[in-house]
Parts: C-alpha cells; structure tokens; sequence
C-alpha cells in the first residue's frame, strides 16, 4: 500500500505542508481511530440501548425515540417486586450455582491436569485426546437425556432430581474435565519439573508438591478457568431451563428469559432494569480480570 | 507425536519412575521430617472419604428401598471402587483422576450413550412409562360418576402437607384414604351429631375456606375404593360429599384389550405402544417401545420434517462457517488496526470493544430482539423513523440479523486472539521482508497471515464446533423464526440444529417426542465428530500430545 502511495506523495513536492501532513497522519493513524470510533458505536449501541430502557418509566418496547429521554427507577422498584419473578432469588442462585461449579471444576481440572502432566502411566495419551475430542461435544447435545437421567435420579433421591440446584451443579461438573484439562494441561507443562524434584528430594508428598508449590504457580491459568466457567454458567440457558422448573430456584437466564418470552413487549422496562443488574457483576469481574483471560486465551489456544 | 520432534525440555520419561520406586528418596530422610505432615494427610484423607462412603450408603439405601437392582449393583461397584483407588499404595494417577472421570463418565459419556439409546424408542409425551402404567393411568383417567353412587358424606384431612379424605360411608361407618392409600376403616374417628365423621387423631380438619383455598389438591384426590382399579375411586367436588367413581374401560387381560362400556368400542395393542380402536381411534395414553430406526427414518423421509430439516442442516453449516469468517475477518482487521504501539487512545477503544464479549450471552440476543422488532423497536421507530422494516420475521432478514448479531457477541474475542498471536510473531522473519522491500500487503499476506493461521487454525476449529450449536443466540433473538409455512412443525428459517432439538423435546404448544429430539441430537453429534475429525487430521494438533 505504501510503496504505490508514496510515489505521488514524492512526485508533488510543492503540496501544501499542512494538508501533506495531514494526509500523512490520516493513512498512517487516522483512519485508524476512524475504524475505532465506528466498531465502538458498533459495540456500545446495544449496551446504551438496554442501560436507557432499563431507566425508561415508560416500561414498552415502543417505549422511547431516543436514548436517556427520560430517567427514573421505577422499572428497578417493580422488578423486585414482582412476587411471580423472583428477581433476588434468581441472582443469588445464579451467583451460588456459578460459583460452586467454577470452584469445583477448578479443582477436578487442576487434579487432572497435574496427573496429566506430571505422571506417566498407561492410558494417558489416550485419556488426553479423549478429552481433546470430549471438547467438541458440549453437554447441551445430550440435554434430554440429561432431563431422563435426572427426572429417574429424582425418583430415588429427590435431592438429586429434576428441579433441584445441586442436581444441575452436578451435571456442570460433567463437562469440567473436557473444558478445563487440556487448557490448563499446557500451563502446568510450562512449571518446570525441577521445582517437584526438588521438593520431593526435601520430603514433600505428592499431596504438599501439588497443593503448596503447583497450585501456587498456575495461579494465572486457574483465575482464568475459574471466571471463563463462572461465566458460562451464568449464561447457561438449555440445561438449566429443563432442569429448573420452579421460579425460586431458577436462574437469572431462565428467569429473564421468562420475562421477554410470552409478552415480549409489554415487560420490557423491567426486564431491561434486571438484564443491566445481571450484567454488572460479570462485566466487572471480567474487565477487572481482563488481563488474566486474554493471557489465558492466548496460552490455551495459541499455545506457544 | 514422534519423539524426535519434542523438545527436549519437555518432561523427561524418567518421572515416570516415580510409580515404580516412589520410596527411594524419602527413605534417605530423617523419619521424625514427615511424621506429622503425613499424620495429617492421612487423617483429611480418611475424613474425605469417610464423607464420599456416608453420602454412597444413603445413595444405596435409596436404591435398595426403591428396588433397582441394576443400578443398585453398579452404584456399589463405583463405590468399592473409589475406596479401591484411595486405599490402596500408589496408583498415584487414579487418585487425581478419579474425581474428575467420574462425573465425565456419568454426565457427559452416559448421556450420550442414553441419548442413542432413547433415539431408538418412541419415548415422549403419551408415551412415558411401561404399558401396565399406562394401562392403570387410561383405566383411571377415564373415570366417571357412576350416576346412582351413594352419597359418602366428608371430611377433609391434612397431615404433614398432604391431603386425606374421611368419609362415612352409607352404612354410617368412617373410612379414610387419600389418592395414594386405598379406603380403610376408621374407627377411631370422632363424630358429629348427625353422625358424620369428623375428627381423627393425628390428622388436623379442614375448614371450608382452607378447603376453598387449596381446592385444586382437594379437587384431585382420587382414593381407591379397593385394590382393584375395576372398583373406582371416591372423588369430592365440594369437600362435603364424595361420589364413585368407575372407569368406562375395562381390561382384558387375555385377549389384551381395552373396552369402552359405553360404545362398546374394543381398543387393541397396535404394536406401536397404542391402543387402537378398528376405526384407527388412538386413546391418548401410550407406553415407550423400541422403535429401531423409525426416528430417522421419520427426519429424513416424513415430508412435514424432510425438507425443513434439510434446510435447517444447511443454514446451520452457513451460519457457523459465515459467522466463523466474518468475527474472525473483523477480529484480525482490527487487531492489526489497533497493532500499534503509538496509537493514541489504543486501550479505550480495545476496552470498549470487548464489552460485547463480557455481557452475557443469553441477554444479548433478547437485548437485539428488542432492538430489531419490527414494530416497536428502537432501530426501526427512532434511528429510521418508523420503517417497519421486518428484521426478524422476514426470512433473508432474520438470517442477516443472526449473522450480524452473532458478528457483535464473537468479534471481540476474535480480535484478543488475533491481537495476541500477532504479538507473538517473529520480529525479524517482519524485517527481513522489509529489506528484501517487499510491500506491507505483501508481508501480511505471505508471511503473516500464514504463520498467524497455523496458530489460531485450532481456534477456529472450536470456533465453529461452538457456532454450530450456539443455541443462546439463536433461541432468544429469533426462537428459530419466521416459521416455515410447508409445515405445522414449530421449524422455522433461522433454526439450527440444536434449536430443533430443544424444540421437539420441550417445545410448547406441540407435544414432546424425546425420541425424535435424541435422533436428532446423534445426527449432530456425527456431523460435529466427522468435522473435527478431519480438522484435526489437517491441522496436526494432535501431535502437541505426546
């Protein structure tokens, strides 16, 4: 591009120095703040849109012309009143569901990974790319035999069934070791193997090499899993709409989802009042932690 | 995958040893060092799965009390085998494994296994159960007042939250039963003056407006007159008086069949898990059979599904490789705007271009569905004042506005990714070219482009493994609309794949055939497996594991 450029640019000496310059500026940075400003009204519209309806009395989708005429909470004081949808009561589920999934599968991620990593045995590399294919497969393809499995689980052990939060965190847990292993297999390839021998030479179990010295240096890779799972959960929709059938036990996406479904028009208000507070906490946590995820991104998929 | 190609920092074979001799540097140490740390360990340890046996036993309590056996035997083996692999010395890899494996084993392989084992039946509404259920459920619900049924004069009971039905029955003695216990006398029941049974020990009565206020479970009991379902049932209307109830339908064990009283219609097994009359009348309750190949001879040959199905298959290959390329278009095109280390305001705009990837998946297609309604949404009404132009319920439409939503929610993380690997890029490989004097475009397209594809290729991959089933998008922008208009399925121009499986299996308004959705959902699982397959073959990442 620059080499055809420059020729005219260097064939017309006598051009104005300010304009030349500018023209010099545009193609060497400008139309890149252009390019920025217009994918940023691209990403940011629909966000503004949902922040000015969730402050709009008017409460319809036909609501408003324009953005922020009118600010009020109004549609925040309904949304946690409504007794049918218990708004409060899906957030903190969602909050516990999320967070004890992302917890635990932490943990069943790193206990495989480090056996992946560190040990030797038969069926290891067999196991590895097993879960490299488990991978292509996400859970929601099996969701009504997931429903099957626990409507009967349900049966015996009611606490475990169909309807229950700890039955759907167990489900989760199934596609842990699919998702998180092999990410966090190559970042525990990447602590050298001296650290354990070292420490197994001072006596340490394998129990203290992994809890004490392993654990404490993927801690970037585990932040990382913890908040991409803690995520997913939380805008998990299939599996936890078949699963969750009382609204006190729902979660914030079946909830919200309840919201726009039958009368998409007419709720519209409110449900843009509980979709920004649903946003917030992921946003935050993912903007604050953003640095952690894109290294996390770049180390399990590019894997240098 | 060939060893000579593993670096030579990778982990060297002789870790492996450490099964084989686990000992041998532990015994050169003092042995007062590991005492207690060991002492601990082994106490968490027995503390831990102390806990697992506890919650085991209940678990196979409940299985024993509930009589299935099958599952009863295999819960045991897990259970032996979880102590097995915690007891026992060494097996070291086994111990951190097992956890994990165990609910990849039950949630993820079982129930893919189960999948393809209910995609060979007819499981779904009106066929749930065995055909002795269903035939007890068609004798039940067809129940009528018998029209000359004494009346049982009644009282309602409530104990522990369920519901009981005293009644005095004609002789003027009292009888308690509820929906799940038959009638039985009882005589300790307390009576009124008019000799109506109204009180019994250790059961609270109902007064009328509590009987008014859960009236639905009072409406619904149904008590057995007797073992026999050919006796009837007792049922109040008003929680003052009951009434026999009989089934019109009588069963014949011999012959199979069912036969309704009042017409006189015999219903026989169809083969198919149905009763059917000889005029192809079907009674609405079935039971679940194996049905072989029907499901997907049904998907691919019942023209109501045939040609919606096929076009569904298509426009979901075209939504994931079309939404692949373009985030993966826009993504790299900003990444190498942004690639500058001069740029001013570099670290706003990249905030404020991942904000879409950080709201959450499943608002952002309802968000976009208000934003495109035809009409009341914003764009529409206030950006083109009032064009009324159908975003989402014109076929072409709705397909562009999936595609241009699914571009807003995977742009952003496209562009990290390209951002990331276009910084790992060799510095000199960029120089070099640059003094051979070949020309930017020329340098992105031969060199960089290249070597950033081998890198994010596997990315792409999974990229597209997800696209083909982002239900999320989908489901809450368009719910798979506008429906198609050749078939009375709830198929529409924008539904893919695993849409349709979430449809047919828990769709409102049309019943649920879980057999027809899990056919489905195998149909998807091959296609996914055949294209992974390939994929991985052509881009060798298998061979990162050694």
């Amino acid at each position: 591009m620059s080499s055809v450029a420059t020729e005219p640019l260097a064939a017309e000496p006598l051009a104005a120095e300010p304009r030349r310059s500018f023209q010099r500026w545009f193609r060497e940075k400008g139309w890149r703040h252009v390019v920025g400003v217009l994918t940023s009204i691209f990403a940011v519209f629909p966000l503004l849109y949902v922040l000015s309806a969730a402050f709009n009395p008017t409460g319809t989708l036909a609501g408003s012309a324009s953005l922020f005429s009118q600010v009020s909470w109004d549609n925040f004081a309904k949304l946690f009143s409504n007794e049918q949808r218990p708004f409060g009561r899906w957030f903190v589920n969602t909050m516990v569901i999320g967070l004890i999934t992302s917890a635990a599968s932490v943990l069943l991620g790193a206990l495989a990974a480090y056996a992946f990593s560190r040990m030797r045995f038969t069926g290891r590399r067999v196991g590895l790319l097993s879960l490299l294919l488990l991978q292509m497969f996400p859970q929601l393809l099996a969701v009504v035999a997931i429903f099957l499995l626990l409507s009967g689980i349900g049966e015996i052990i009611p606490a475990l069934g169909l309807g229950s939060q700890l039955g759907l965190i167990m489900v989760y847990l199934g596609g842990a070791l699919g998702v998180n292993t092999y990410l966090m297999y190559g970042f525990f390839n990447t602590v050298p193997q001296s650290l354990d021998e070292a420490a197994k030479l001072d006596g340490a179990s394998h129990v203290q090499i992994f809890f004490g010295i392993i654990l404490r240096l993927v801690t970037p890779i585990l932040a990382v899993v913890g908040l991409l799972t803690f995520i997913g959960i939380s805008s998990e929709f299939v599996i936890a709409s078949v699963v969750l059938t009382d609204p006190n036990s729902q979660t914030l996406a079946v909830g919200l989802y309840s919201f726009v479904a039958n009368q998409r028009t007419e709720d519209w208000g409110v449900f843009a009042a509980g979709a920004v507070l649903a946003a917030i906490p992921v946003m935050a946590l993912f903007l604050f932690l953003q640095r952690y995820i894109v290294s996390g991104l770049s180390a399990g998929s590019v894997k240098g | 995958m060939s060893p000579t190609t593993k670096p030579a920092l990778e982990v060297t074979p002789d870790d492996g040893a450490q099964q084989a001799a686990p000992s041998r540097p532990r015994r050169v140490l003092p042995a007062g060092r590991r005492g207690p740390e060991s002492w601990k360990g082994t106490l968490a340890k027995i503390i831990l799965l102390g806990l697992v046996d506890a919650v085991a036993v209940y678990i196979l309590t409940a299985l024993f009390l509930s009589q299935s056996w099958a599952v009863l035997a295999i819960a045991a083996l897990v259970t032996l085998g979880i102590n097995w692999i915690y007891l026992r010395p060494g097996g070291l890899p086994a111990k951190y494994l097992a956890p994990g494996v165990l609910f990849l084993l039950v949630f993820q392989v079982f129930v893919v296994v189960f999948s393809g084992y209910i995609a060979f039946t007819n499981y779904g509404d009106g066929h749930n159960g065995s055909k002795e259920d269903a035939i007890s459920s068609i004798l039940t619900s067809s129940q009528k007042r018998v029209p000359d049924s004494p009346a049982y004069r009644t009282s309602v009971l409530e104990k522990g939250g369920s519901y009981y039905l005293l009644v005095t029955n004609p002789d003027g003695e009292a009888q308690l039963g509820t929906t799940e216990s038959k009638l039985e006398d009882a005589p300790d029941a307390v009576k009124d003056s008019t000799g109506k049974a109204k009180e019994l020990a250790g059961y609270r009565t109902l007064n009328f407006q509590e009987i008014v206020a859960n009236q639905k479970d009072v409406l619904g009991l149904v008590v057995p007159l007797s073992d026999d379902p050919a006796a009837g049932t007792l049922r109040t209307q008003d929680g003052s008086n009951a009434y026999v109830f009989r089934s019109n339908m009588v069963y014949d064990k011999a012959a199979d069949t069912l036969t309704d009283t009042d017409t006189g219609t015999v219903y026989r097994d169809s083969g198919e898990g149905d009763f059917v009359s000889d005029t192809g009348e079907k009674l609405a309750t079935g039971w679940k059979i194996d049905v072989g190949f029907k499901n997907f001879v049904t998907a691919f040959t019942d023209p109501e599904l045939r040609g919606p199905l096929l076009s569904v298959t298509l426009w979901t290959f075209t939504f994931a490789v079309v939404s692949v390329f373009l985030c993966f278009a826009l993504g790299l095109f900003l990444a190498i705007t942004f690639n500058r280390s001069d740029l001013k305001g570099k670290k706003i705009y990249r905030i404020i271009m991942i904000l879409p990837y950080a709201f959450p998946a499943f608002l952002s297609g309802l968000v976009w569905s208000g934003l495109l309604n035809p009409e009341f949404g914003f764009i529409n009404n206030a950006l083109l004042g009032g064009a009324g132009i159908a975003w989402l319920t014109d076929p072409v439409l709705a397909k562009i506005s999936v595609l241009v939503v699914n571009l807003w929610l995977g742009f952003p993380y496209m562009f990290l990714v390209c951002t990331g690997a276009l910084q790992s890029l060799p510095e000199d490989v960029d120089e070099a070219a640059k003094m051979d004097g070949a020309s930017p475009w020329r340098i992105f397209q031969s060199i960089k482009l290249p070597l950033l594809l081998v890198s994010v290729a596997p990315l792409l991959i999974s990229s597209f493994a997800f696209n083909f089933n982002n239900f999320n998008v989908i489901y809450m922008l368009t719910a798979g609309g506008p429906r198609f208009e050749d078939t009375t399925r709830d198929i529409g121009a924008t539904d893919i794949l695993i849409t349709l499986v979430y449809k047919s299996a828990f769709g409102v308004g049309t019943g649920r055939d879980y057999g027809l959705a899990s056919a489905l959902a195998i149909v998807i699982f091959i296609i996914v497996a055949a294209i992974s397959a390939i994929s991985f073959k052509q881009t060798k990442a298998l061979e990162d594991v050694n």
